[in-house]
């Protein structure tokens, strides 16, 4: 081809170039995987380390890192430089347009359908329950990450403290699901203002590793303080939720028995799918209020720059305080479903993961935008769920995702991170004005 | 008094241990700005390496523990540092100019990645290793029978640790890659006009930093004979709350901080509970973050707007 136009075209990909990069990435690829991945170490049968050597899987690591880095460097060649503007047809940009403000609609409705659709499948709806969970704690986490831009990586602290608050006051005190959600709502804000005192001071990174601290604290304690929390062992016996009271059993005082249908447990899925969508919902639409008024717009303030936030006369204190209580309450009652749903809670699901998980699933979704968190929330637990056969390569995956994506696409897959206000008209600065300037 | 001492040394050989991890992470904060949140597996890498090293020379017959050692300690410290060198190269080089919080969660996912890595390739089970350097020296005996002992492992933690906080302290203030990386740390525009290499400095940064966290990963494996791939979770977290406990962007006040952490670790599971140690660890980075954001020794740091 470049023979037939040599003036047009640039030049083709450098071989050399390529092969000699390729070569360099082999060579490092060998040396980092020679140790951890040619030699397999074990316990052997009396205690002591055996290993053995596995070439083969070295050889084949070495092979797909010296493949992978010719076909990226093709790759990068095709599409040109990174930064290059791209001019997409009007057309196009229409048509997208359509699809964006339909999509939630759509969704919506498919989404309240789906124990319709899927009554008798219960894996679906089992998987449906667990992405709104996350669809939930990530609008939770986009209050406190999303609008007011504060990094928190111990979301997960206050999930623990409302399922453990609901755990706690059911089995103990046989309070029902409906009075403790609020409870744990209030108990896990309390604990959002309980961080967010502390780190009132600090920004950036320094917030981020506290918040994580305090993540890792919550769990600690409720390892050790095994008299109240059972310890490593956790909470069984939670009580299920009732619709309102009635309790969905097959008993006679049943809501089966009572709208006189006949009993089947997948009534109290299809219950909890409902239950969640709303909880769900609730949390959308509060904070969707919320940006609309002054404190909404005071966090996006103090997002976007937290001095100049605070010479405008913003309290910075209230503000980050409201955004740490209003993130934790959402992620309290998402908490109280999640015990309530399981029947079973421990310290292990509430391990740092999680809250990298939401994090993750905040950040894919464009800080901010609450479409993209949903949309973020489905591929990664359905991501989640088509790799369950590959049980030990997932966390590697998501990992490997993670920094790919930061790389990628650094505001997320739907970058939104416009305030809510801004001047509708902008000043044009005309030709005349800028003579007159130069004149 | 007698037991007193004992945890004083025990709680110095950990301080070092962390302190050694520590230095990582204030280098490329004070740098590159940005909490290198994969360093804590970095450190767990250099364990698995040096552990695998070692097996592998015992196995072809070597007994010589000084040159095993060595040997054991220049692998691990330079495939290690090649981890370094290419995580910076692939998960944080890119994201340099990108908004601050994106190459922090490149860091996160990069941490996942090394975790599970070294699970999946080595396997999730604890690997022990017996002791290789026995013996020690009984320094006092109580009246009760209580022996304070101070074996040739924790010397040896101990004196390399020195060594290498020495050798370190004088590559930076006298070597030319020492006054890259300072000028780095100031302006790293201005660095890069006056014809600092910017790129190869931070490469630099990461590799040195690695390079110490594998001798901490083998000092590690040394003390408590065992490595497994989730210790450099608490250990990251806990020597960067030793390295923001002695004032972030400062060498020795990593390796002040260090020791403070291990001292308060050790001291604290001896009195108090061994069950809380880490709540004890995490309780103290809160509380130094809030009284004293700058650290010990560190700088305050400027608002610029």
């Amino acid at each position: 081809m470049a023979t037939t136009a040599p003036a047009t075209l640039a030049r083709g990909p450098d071989v050399a170039f390529i092969f000699k990069k390729a070569l360099i990435s082999g060579l490092v690829a060998l040396v980092l995987f020679s140790l951890m991945i040619g030699v397999r170490t074990e316990a052997g049968p009396e205690g002591q380390l055996i290993y053995w050597t596995r070439f083969g899987d070295l050889a084949a690591m070495v092979g797909v890192v010296f493949g992978g880095s010719i076909v990226i460097e093709l790759l990068r060649y095709w599409w040109g430089p990174v930064d290059t503007i791209r001019i997409i047809p009007p057309s196009t940009t229409k048509a997208l347009a359509v699809a964006r403000r339909g999509i939630a609609p759509v969704l919506l409705i498919f989404t309240f359908l789906v124990p319709v659709i899927f009554y008798d499948q219960r894996y679906i709806l089992d998987l449906g329950i667990l992405v709104l969970t996350y669809v939930m704690l990530g609008w939770g986490l986009n209050v406190v990450v999303g609008l007011a831009g504060l990094l928190d990586l111990g979301y997960v602290a206050f999930y623990a403290v409302g399922a453990y608050s609901y755990a706690l006051l059911a089995t103990n005190f046989g309070l029902s699901f409906w009075i403790c959600l609020p409870l744990a709502g209030i108990l896990a804000a309390f604990f959002g203002v309980l961080l967010g005192f502390p780190v009132l001071r600090l920004r950036g990174d320094y917030l981020a590793i506290v918040t994580l601290a305090f993540g890792e604290i919550i769990r600690l304690v409720i390892i050790n303080w095994q008299s109240l929390t059972g310890g490593p062992n956790g909470i069984s016996g939670i009580p299920r939720p009732s619709f309102f009271g009635i309790p969905l059993t097959p008993g006679d005082d049943g809501l089966a028995t009572k709208l006189g249908i006949a009993f089947s447990p997948t009534h109290r899925i299809v219950f909890l799918f409902y239950l969640i969508l709303a909880l769900a919902l609730l949390t959308n639409w509060v904070t969707i209020r919320l940006r609309r008024l002054p404190i909404g717009r005071a966090w996006e303030a103090l997002r976007e720059d937290e001095v100049a936030c605070r010479a405008l006369g913003i309290n910075t204190t209230t503000t980050k305080l409201t955004a740490f209580a209003t993130g934790a309450m959402f992620a309290g009652f998402a908490g109280s479903f999640f015990a309530t749903r399981q029947g079973f809670i421990s310290p292990e699901s509430f391990t740092f993961h999680e809250s990298a998980l939401v994090l993750a699933i905040v950040v894919l979704g464009g800080m901010g935008s609450q479409l993209g968190v949903a949309l973020a929330a489905l591929t990664m637990i359905g991501g989640f769920e088509l790799f369950r056969g590959l049980e030990q390569y997932r966390m590697l995956v998501f990992g490997a995702a993670m920094v790919l994506l930061m790389i990628w696409r650094p505001r997320g897959l739907i970058g939104h991170r416009a305030p809510t206000v801004f001047l509708r008209h902008e000043k044009v600065i005309s030709a005349e004005l800028v003579e007159d300037a130069r004149a | 008094m007698d037991y007193f001492a004992q945890q004083l040394i025990n709680g110095i050989v950990l301080g070092s241990i962390y302190g050694l991890i520590a230095i990582g992470y204030t280098m490329v904060y004070g740098i590159v700005g940005m909490i290198n949140f994969a360093h804590g597996d970095i450190f767990m890498i250099g364990g698995f390496i040096a552990l695998i090293t070692f097996l592998i020379l015992v196995s072809i017959g070597l007994t010589i523990v000084p040159v095993i050692l060595l040997i054991v300690l220049l692998v691990s410290m330079a495939v290690t540092a090649l981890y370094g060198w290419t995580i910076e190269r692939i998960a944080y080089r890119p994201l340099r100019h990108s908004f601050r919080l994106a190459p922090m969660l490149s860091a996160i996912g990069m941490s996942f990645v090394l975790t599970n890595y070294s699970q999946v390739a080595q396997g999730a089970r604890v690997k022990p290793v017996p002791p290789i350097i026995t013996g020690g020296y009984t320094l006092h005996e109580g009246a009760e029978g209580f022996v304070v002992r101070l074996s040739n492992v924790q010397i040896i933690v101990v004196i390399t640790t020195i060594v290498l906080l020495g050798i370190f302290t004088w590559l930076v203030a006298k070597t030319r890659l020492g006054r890259d990386m300072r000028a780095c740390e100031q302006d790293q525009t201005m660095a890069s006009l006056l014809g600092v290499d910017v790129d190869r400095t931070i490469s630099m940064t990461f590799v040195i930093g690695a390079a110490l966290a594998a001798v901490a990963g083998m000092m590690y494996l040394l003390y408590y004979g065992l490595v497994d791939f989730f210790m450099g979770f608490v250990a990251g977290i806990k020597a960067f709350t030793a390295a923001v406990l002695g004032g972030i962007g400062s060498l020795p006040g990593a390796m002040l901080g260090g020791l403070l952490i291990g001292l308060i670790e050790t001291l604290w599971a001896a009195y108090f509970s061994t069950e809380y140690k880490d709540v004890a660890a995490f309780s103290i980075l809160i509380v130094v973050l809030i009284f004293l954001p700058t650290g010990l020794l560190g700088r305050p740091e400027v608002e610029k707007v």
